[in-house]
Order: C-alpha cells, then structure tokens, then sequence
C-alpha cells in the first residue's frame, strides 16, 4: 500500500531492562531511518540494504550519538502492516527509547494513532479475517486508555496553558476573517505589524512548553501510584522519605494533605508516578471531601496502590473503608510507625494478612526505616511483570510533544509570513494549523469554534 | 392512477421545479437545457428571479460562488453582467484567494433579463400556480398536485420555496402572513411534506425599509463609487462589455441618539417579546440585535444602495429591523442624511418553513424519496447566489436522474458550491446557513480567478456548458502550465542588468544564477515586473497570466494545501452505502452509532465530519468495512 503517511511507536513494552524496539511504518520508514542511522560501516546505505537484514549502528540525532542499536529492515509487502517498516532495536532504559522516538519523529514520522500498527496490519491484509473483532478491541482498548491517560494525566498548568494560547489564536482569526468576511464594517490595515508581537509571544510560550516537556514530559509517565491512608497514618512523611525532600507538608493536624501532591520517582530505575492523597475520612468540610473524593477517583485507575497503615493507633471505619477499596487491587501495604509503641488490634493485622495481591512491609517513615525493603518489593513486582504501565502513555506523550512542536512550526509560519510583507488572508492559515495542533493535545477538536468566535465578537454587516 | 378524478387537469413533464427564485431559475434552466420537459411554478410571474433584500449580487465568498456557477453553466453570472450598476473587488488588496467580486443590481432589470432567458429556454414551461401536494409512490416521487386541484405527473421534482412556505412578514405588533414583498405565502405544501415524513424547522430573517432617495441628504454622507475597472462575473463574458458608467452607494452611522431610540423600544420588538419563533441568522443581525450584544460600539455602518435606475427607492444596508413602523420612523430619521427620510416600505422581520437538510444526499435529492430534490432557502441556507448554487446542482442532479446517469457531487476540495452542500448535509446547521470564505479549508485553490480552471470540465459533462468553451478553458490550462515550466527552467545569471533591475525595484542582488520562478516569488516583484528581463516571453492573454503570476509567487501555501487535499480525497474515495444500518458494526460507540444511521453518509471523509464521530469510530468502520470487503471476496 503506498501513498500512506509514516507512523512510528514504541513497539515493546516500557520496561528498565532488556531492549526497547522502536517501530517505524509506511512509505518514508526507511529514509527517515537513513537520516537517523550511522552505520559502522561507513560506506552502508540503508536505502540500498536487502530487505529483511539486521545492521549495527548508532542512532544519532545531528550530530550527538543517542544509542547503539541494532536496525532492522524490512521491505513491503512482507512485513506487519505490508508497508516499508524499519524497527530500531535499543538498549533501552525509558530515557533511551524515547530519545530514539523524539528523533524519528523529528525527521520525518508522526506519532501512530492508539492501536494504528494493528489497524495497518489488518487493512492491508496482513492479519486474518477471524482477528477483525479483536483488532477492533485493540483499537478500542488503546484509544480509550489514550484518551484517558491523556486526560488525566496531562498536567493541569499544561492543558490551562494551551487553553489561553489558543484563545488569543482564536480570536486572531477571528479577527482577520471578521474582517475578510466583511471589509467594508471591519478594517484590517497592517495588522501583521500588530499580530508579530503576539505570534512572537506565543512561540516563547511553545518554546517553553517543549522545553518543560523535555523535563517533566506533557504528561506524567511511570507506574501511576496512588497513596492512601487514614489521616495523619504518615502518607507525606513517606512520600518525603522515598522523595529525600520536604515536598508535602506535614503537621500534625489531621488532614493537612488537601490537595492532591503529584510527584515522579524513580526506584531502581523503574519510574514512579505518585499520587499523594488527602486522608481518607469521613468529613464534612467542604475542600477537604473534595480531595476525598479526588483521592478514590484517583486510586481507582491507579497501577499500584501504597496503603499505609498507622500502627500505633487501632483500625477505625476509614481503614475499613480503604480496605474494602484496595481489595483485589495491585497493593503494598506499609505498616508505619514501626518506631512507635503498636496500638492495633490484634485483629487488624490479620484482615490485613488476608487481603489477596497484598504485599506487608515494615516501616518507620519518620526514621527512614524499612525503605529500601519497600524499594525492593517495588523492583521484584516490577520485574515479576506484577506491575507495569501501558506503552500508550509514552506514545501519547510522544504524541503531545509533536502536536505542540507542529503549532510551534505554524507560528513560525505566520512570522515569516509577516515579516514578507504576505497578506492577511494568509497568516490564517497557519494559525488555524496551530489551533488545530493545540486542540489535539488536550482533547478538543474545532469544529464551529471560528465562526461561534467571529459572531460572537464581531459585528458583522447587512 | 385509475382512481383519480378525470375533471381535473392533468399533465405530464420530466421535471417540475416549485419556485422561481434564485435557486429555481437555476434548476429549471439547468433541466431545460438537458433536454428536459420541464415546469417551474410560481406564486406570481412578475416576480421571477426577484431580489427581496439586497440589491446586490456577490461579495465576499459568495462573489465565488457566481463564479462556480458560471463555470458549470448556471445563468446567474451572465444575468448580474447584463443588469448590475456598480461593480467592486473586495479585499483587492488581499490574497487572491479572498477577492470576490460584489455588484448592485438593478432589481427590476435583473428580474426583467433572468425572465427573458427563462421565456426563450426550450422545453421549458412558465406556469403560475400553487403546489401543494406531492405525489409519491414507493419512495418515489410521481408528480405534484397544484391547490387548484391540477395534476402533473413528473420523473423529479425540484423545491425551491425560498422563504414562501408558511410564511410571515412581522413588524411590531404587525404580523402578514405573506410572503416576501407582501407576495403570497405558499401554506399548503409544508402539511404534504411532513406526512412525507420530512423534519422541518422554522427560520427567520430579516430586511431594512426602503426609503425615497428625495428625502436623503447625500451631503452628509460619504460616496462610494464603484471600481474603474470592472470585472465581469462570467467568463464568458467580453470583460469591455461591462465597462460602463456607474451610480454610487453611499456611506452613513447610526449614533447614540439611534441607540437610544432603540433602547427604549425594544420591548415592543417581536424578536425580544417572544412573538418571533423562527432562528435568526447570526451575520445578518437586525440593528437592534447589534446594539444589544454590542453595546459598546457606539455606531453602526449604514450603507445607503440604490434599488435600480428604474426607482427612487434606496436600501437602508445595516438596519434591518422588526421594530414597530413609529420606531423605525423615529430611528432613521436620527442618522446623519436621514432626518427627513420618508420611508416607502417598512422593514420586516420573515418568518418560514425549511427542513432539516441533513436529510439530503449531497447530490441535493432526499435521501428517503428518489427523484425529490431541493435547493435554496428551502434547504436552510440565506442568500441569493447559495440559493442559486443549490439550485443549480439540485437541478443538474434532477436531470441527471431522469437521464439515468451518474448525478455529480462537487466536493470540499473542488469548490465553495461544494463546502456549502457538505455543511448543509453533513453538520448541525441551526441558523441560515451563510458562506463564509473562512468555511473553506482549502480556500487558496477554490479562488475565484481560478473557477472556470476547477469547474468547467464538470459542467461539460454535465452537459451545460459547450464543447467550446471546454476546450478554451483546456487550452488555457495548457497555456499556464506551459508558462510556469518556462519560468521555472529559464536562469538568469547576476549580470549587470539583472543587477540593476533588482536595485530598481528594492529587491537584493543576485549572488549566483537564479530562475525567473524564483524572482516572481519575491515579495517585492511579481510576474509583470520582470517582463523587462524576460527576454523570451511571448504575448499571453491577461487570465492566464494572473493565473501564472498566483502559482507561482504563492507555490509554497498551494502545494501544501494540494497534500491536504490529496489525504482528504484519500478518505472521500472510500465510499459508504447509504443504506447502511450501522448497528451492524460491532463495538462502534453507541453515539456514533446514532448519529451514522442518522446521517448516512456516502464516503469514510463525509463521516468523519459529523460531529460526534470521533477518529477512533472511523477506525473501527475502516476495518469492519474491510472485514465485510473479505467475507465477500471469500
């Protein structure tokens, strides 16, 4: 099949060790890999390569080599999704694979579509006839966990950041089309003289998206883990214990924790995405039941649960209430205080021991007891394959940062368009690209939004 | 058929178009000159092609609109040349992808000609009469019944009811029910179409009163003349035909004083008490809607047009209202040039019937009644050249279903005509339905110096347009294409004279050779310019080197949006049944579900517009399309 675009994923599972595979399909699969790819031997094109043959390389990107890796190639029409697919094998190592992904999208590919490598395979003949349904689910499965975890997980600064820039896009637009729509009520003289400020405004606020991007990705990659406790059981001085920082505040007062602390940790190299919450307590204070209820909403579509248990005081109606909510869930169960006198119930601990999937660690968060034991766990469920995340919060990522790139390169667009004196009618254009480019990020698609926005604004004529 | 009275009158054409306007001369003339036996009624005769807002033809968008029209060998181009008396270029300073042309028209002249080509078409029959009844049979339309009892036995049936159905002229407390102009309303025909089973909705719009040029104070107004040079709307017409003199339009505002006036009535407006039902359009608010939500503008453009050279009478552009006649009365005279104005017809709110054109094929016929087709106001839109667009393809598809053939559909790459039925069908549309240029996504390639380049092969195949004229618009073509390749291959090196041409014209020396492309596409220069060391160029007719002069200088936007349109035809070209019951597709979510059996679409790219239709439904349709695609094959 050829005249399709070329998509790219991660094709392997994100794991800290082993090899990660980068996957590129369609019909720029292999030159996008020749302009990324240093073979060892100089003198090796890849474009000239024998389809199905595996060379040794490095990726590099300009001129910094990112990996050794090993490239395989594979020619139309004897491949997964019957197209040109180039897959790079890495050394892996999250940091690495990405890398790699940024890369090949950067010259040349766009990030695939939640379950697109599948939908290729099966739309070009590739996969059986009796495999529709479940090429359907897949689809399905990937789109809404993309659509979830892109949601979710998107930094809230992020999604209101892209909010205000693509409101003073819109009304730019508006504007402009406003007044191509009806010269004659609304006059447009030389305003590209007074759009280059804010196009050049608004690259500095894409720029320093990217940038941040680049740190603390759009959003937040890792084993979502989520915290949970009754009041004061000692969640923040944990999370301040495995963080080495005084990030959540710690009184104590019950119910300090409010809002929802998000923080990225790294144990033996395996990425953390934890949530700390506000105690969980029945409680009629308005901001805290909001917190409350912000901390089970989260704990529900949480890859790992840290439950931790106060060993000082005896169970009450809120550990019962959690353990009811943990129940059947990937859990670690972290009995605190260990540095206190024990006040449970002899009971507690054994509901405690009776709940299936539930891992029972000691600690003392306050002196920093028990912590490597609770890392430890976390890399042997990691390994043990127990716990893991989905690839499509990578590729989702992967996703973001392009889209927010490709609204960047249209802002570029619009300058240049200015600065050469182009027509009004043109910077639209490209404008509406970075709208659109926007929109994708956090999930909003156009639309009627242009012409809501011109006769919401301006008055037009007859 | 036996069990019909024989006492009545009973007839039989191809096709029978209900309406004259705008959308039904189109329709009706297209029918005709394919051959067909064609009828067309209408409420009064004398009012044929008439202008009941606007004296003008064209502007921004719609002036491309004309222009496609023209191209596939529709009347309304040719008819705007014969009668307008003002002519302009808007946003001639702009892209040429937002120049449109804008003209006033002689109202009574335009009406008078578009009558007279009517009269002289072959096949086609004038008749004035009231249908009120349709016919159909199996899902398909059979013929029509007139409210005077008259049966016409037809193949394909046109509505063009513009703003005729049910409907009401409403001022103040007063309320008509008329048609446009005091003209009769048609109030039968809506009952027929809805136990057709045919979703209707109820529009609004609205005009400004026109007033007697004697009482008008000029002087305190600014002119506005019309361009020196005109261009024509149709390309076939011999652009120094249309160089003549011209009458002016005139420029006034409204003030605090208006604001006022309108202020304190705006109770008694039918709009804000409740009275009026119908949606209004949003771009074509009444003045006191503007001064209502824009309240902070502290004045309105009024622009002053004549109706013709025929009258005394001027239209009031601006203010349009539904205010009691005191009120208007009272707010006129507050503008500067208006303080004696003697009012001859009041302004008006119009309240009709349309339907839901979501029910269409975007071939324009029902999708639930073959043979029934429709187009204009009646299909939820405003204005008179989308009116004339619809009609003209609504007729082209009618002809083209009787004559058995293949029915065209233009799409959103092809034209404005096209972007304008694909919305009318494919989105919720609540409000008239007005073209915009910013509606069309590919609108650099839909510009309308380049329409005959786009449309006129259609239209041949179509059959209304000459091989002649065909063959002229390929010649061209082969002409521009021809020149660029010149240009593109021809270097000039960084001589002494290149040099000083460039100094000339404040453009940067060349360092090394460079083609005359690349020069066009200097900000600074352009085709004309560098005639002077383009020692090779032959003589070229003007079109096609303003043809040559926008690819070249504008090849970066145009080729880009030429990938977008190729990855949209990608998805156009995968075509869906429109029979398809889309319970059918397994795991497809249950809203997209609804809104695909609601819409139907005909193509992958049709349905991924609709709104709530999300990409991941278009993948799971992609493979269920294959799957059911193998199972078939095997």
């Amino acid at each position: 099949m050829s005249g399709t675009d070329t998509i790219a994923a991660i094709a392997t599972g994100i794991t800290n060790s082993g090899i990660g595979i980068i996957r590129i399909s369609g019909d720029l699969a292999i030159s996008v890999a020749e302009k990324i790819f240093k073979p060892l031997k100089e003198n090796k094109k890849i474009s000239e390569v024998k389809s199905h043959t595996i060379h040794y390389g490095y990726i590099v990107d300009e001129e910094n080599i990112i990996d050794e890796v090993l490239l395989s190639v594979m020619r139309s029409p004897n491949t997964y999704t019957r197209e040109d697919i180039v897959e790079i094998n890495c050394h892996g190592g999250i940091t690495v694979v990405n890398k790699v992904l940024e890369t090949v999208l950067k010259n040349g590919a766009r990030p695939a579509q939640p379950g697109e490598f599948t939908k290729r395979a099966f739309l070009n003949g590739r996969i059986d006839l009796s495999q529709a349904e479940a090429v359907i689910d897949v689809i399905n499965a990937k789109n809404e966990y993309a659509l979830s975890s892109s949601l979710s997980q998107l930094r809230g600064s992020v999604s209101e950041k892209i909010k205000e820039i693509r409101d003073i896009i819109l009304n730019n637009i508006a504007f402009i089309e406003a007044a191509l729509d009806d010269p004659e009520h609304i006059e447009m003289n030389n305003y590209g003289f007074q759009l280059l400020d804010t196009v050049r405004d608004i690259k500095q606020r894409l720029n320093e998206l990217i940038k941040s991007s680049e740190n603390g990705r759009v959003i937040k990659e890792g084993i979502k883990t989520v915290i949970l406790g009754k009041p004061n059981a000692g969640k923040s001085s944990f999370l301040n214990a495995i963080l080495g920082e005084d990030r959540a505040i710690v009184t104590d007062i019950e119910g300090t924790t409010r809002d929802i602390l998000e923080e990225n940790v790294r144990i033996h190299g395996i990425s953390l995405n934890i949530i700390d919450t506000a105690g969980i307590r029945n409680t009629d204070d308005v901001v805290e039941k909001i917190g409350v209820d912000k901390a089970k909403a989260m704990a529900k579509d949480a890859d790992l649960i840290i439950y931790i248990v106060d060993t000082s005081r005896p169970f009450d109606s809120n550990d019962m209430e959690i353990i009811d909510f943990i129940k059947g869930r990937k859990c670690i169960i972290l009995l605190n205080k260990t540095d206190l006198e024990n006040g449970m119930n002899s009971e507690d601990l054994k509901i405690l021991e009776s709940i299936d999937k539930a891992y029972i660690v000691k600690i003392s968060a306050k002196n920093q007891i028990g912590i490597d034991e609770f890392e430890n766990k976390i890399k042997e469920m990691f390994f043990h394959g127990e716990v893991n995340f989905n690839d499509e919060v990578f590729i989702t990522n992967a996703r973001h940062r392009h889209s927010i790139a490709e609204a960047l390169k249209s802002m570029e667009m619009v300058e240049q368009s200015i600065e050469n004196n182009m027509p009004e009618d043109f910077f639209t254009i490209d404008l509406m690209n970075s709208y659109e480019a926007l929109g994708s990020v956090i999930g909003e698609a156009v639309e009627d939004d242009l012409v809501d926005r011109i006769f919401s604004s301006f008055c037009m004529g007859k | 058929m036996n069990s019909r009275k024989a006492n009545c009158l009973e007839e039989s054409y191809d096709v029978l178009v209900v309406g004259a306007g705008h959308a039904g001369c189109e329709a009706a003339l297209a029918c005709a000159r394919l051959g067909l036996n064609t009828i067309m009624f209408t409420v009064s005769v004398d009012s044929i092609a008439l202008m009941p807002c606007n004296p003008n033809i064209g502007g921004s968008s719609k002036g491309h609109l004309v222009r496609e029209i023209d191209a596939l060998g529709g009347e309304m181009g040719k008819n705007i040349d014969k009668t307008f008396i003002q002519s302009k270029m808007l946003n001639a300073s702009k892209g040429p992808a937002v120049h449109s042309l804008r003209a006033q028209a002689d109202k009574k002249n335009y009406s008078q000609e578009m009558r007279n080509v009517l009269e002289n078409t072959e096949n086609l029959t004038i008749r004035q009469a009231e249908i009120s009844e349709l016919i159909v049979e199996d899902g398909r339309i059979t013929g029509a019944k007139t409210y005077s009892g008259a049966i016409y036995n037809v193949k394909a049936v046109v509505l063009c009811t513009g703003t005729y159905l049910k409907a009401r002229c409403i001022y103040g407390d007063v309320s008509n029910p008329t048609g446009p102009n005091g003209l009769q309303a048609a109030n039968h025909l809506t009952d027929s179409l809805k136990s057709l089973g045919i979703e209707m909705f109820r529009f609004k719009t609205g005009t400004p009163a026109r007033v007697d040029k004697r009482s008008i104070d000029f002087s305190k107004m600014e002119e506005q003349k019309g361009d020196e040079r005109v261009v024509p709307f149709s390309f076939s017409t011999d652009p120094e035909s249309v160089q003549k003199e011209q009458v002016s339009c005139w420029l006034t505002y409204t003030n605090s004083e208006t604001h006022k006036i309108i202020m304190d009535n705006i109770d008694r407006s039918p709009l804000f008490s409740g009275a009026i039902e119908g949606t209004g359009p949003r771009y074509c608010p009444s003045i006191e809607d503007k001064v209502v939500k824009f309240s902070d503008k502290e004045r309105h453009q009024v622009f002053i047009e004549p109706e013709g050279l025929y009258t005394n009478e001027m239209y009031l552009g601006g203010m349009s209202s539904s205010l009691p006649e005191d009120v208007q009365y009272a707010m006129y005279k507050t503008v500067p040039g208006l303080e004696n104005v003697k009012i001859v017809r009041n302004a008006y709110a119009i309240e009709y019937d349309c339907i839901n054109p979501r029910q269409l094929l975007p071939t324009l016929e029902f999708k639930k009644i073959k043979g029934l087709f429709s187009g204009g106001q009646f299909n939820g839109s405003s204005g008179y050249e989308e009116a004339a667009a619809q009609g003209l393809i609504a007729g082209i598809n009618a002809a083209l279903s009787v004559l058995g053939r293949e029915q065209i559909i233009i799409d959103r790459s092809e034209g404005y005509i096209g972007v304008l039925i694909d919305d009318l069908v494919t989105k919720e549309n609540h409000e008239p339905y007005r073209m915009m240029t910013s509606r069309a996504e590919y609108r650099l390639l839909l510009r309308q110096d380049n329409a005959d380049l786009r449309l006129t092969e259609k239209g041949y195949k179509a059959g209304l347009i000459s091989k002649k004229r065909y063959e002229a618009v390929q010649e061209k073509k082969n002409l521009i294409n021809k020149e660029i390749e010149r240009l593109k291959k021809t270097n000039v090196g960084a001589n002494m004279e290149i040099q000083k041409f460039l100094e000339r014209n404040n453009s940067t020396p060349l360092k090394t050779a460079a083609s005359l492309a690349e020069l066009v596409r200097r900000p600074e220069l352009n085709y004309e310019l560098i005639a002077e060391i383009d020692k090779e160029r032959k003589p070229l007719p003007y079109d096609v080197k303003e043809q040559v002069n926008i690819e070249i200088k504008y090849e970066g936007y145009i080729s880009r949006q030429l990938s977008q349109v190729q990855q949209f035809k990608r998805l156009e070209n995968k075509k869906l049944d429109e029979n398809f019951d889309y319970t059918m597709v397994p795991s497809l979510r249950k809203e997209a579900v609804q809104k695909l059996n609601l819409y139907k679409p005909l193509s992958i790219g049709q349905a991924s517009r609709i709104s709530g239709v999300s990409p991941a439904d278009i993948s799971v349709l992609l493979v269920f399309l294959e799957q059911q695609r193998r199972k078939r094959e095997n």
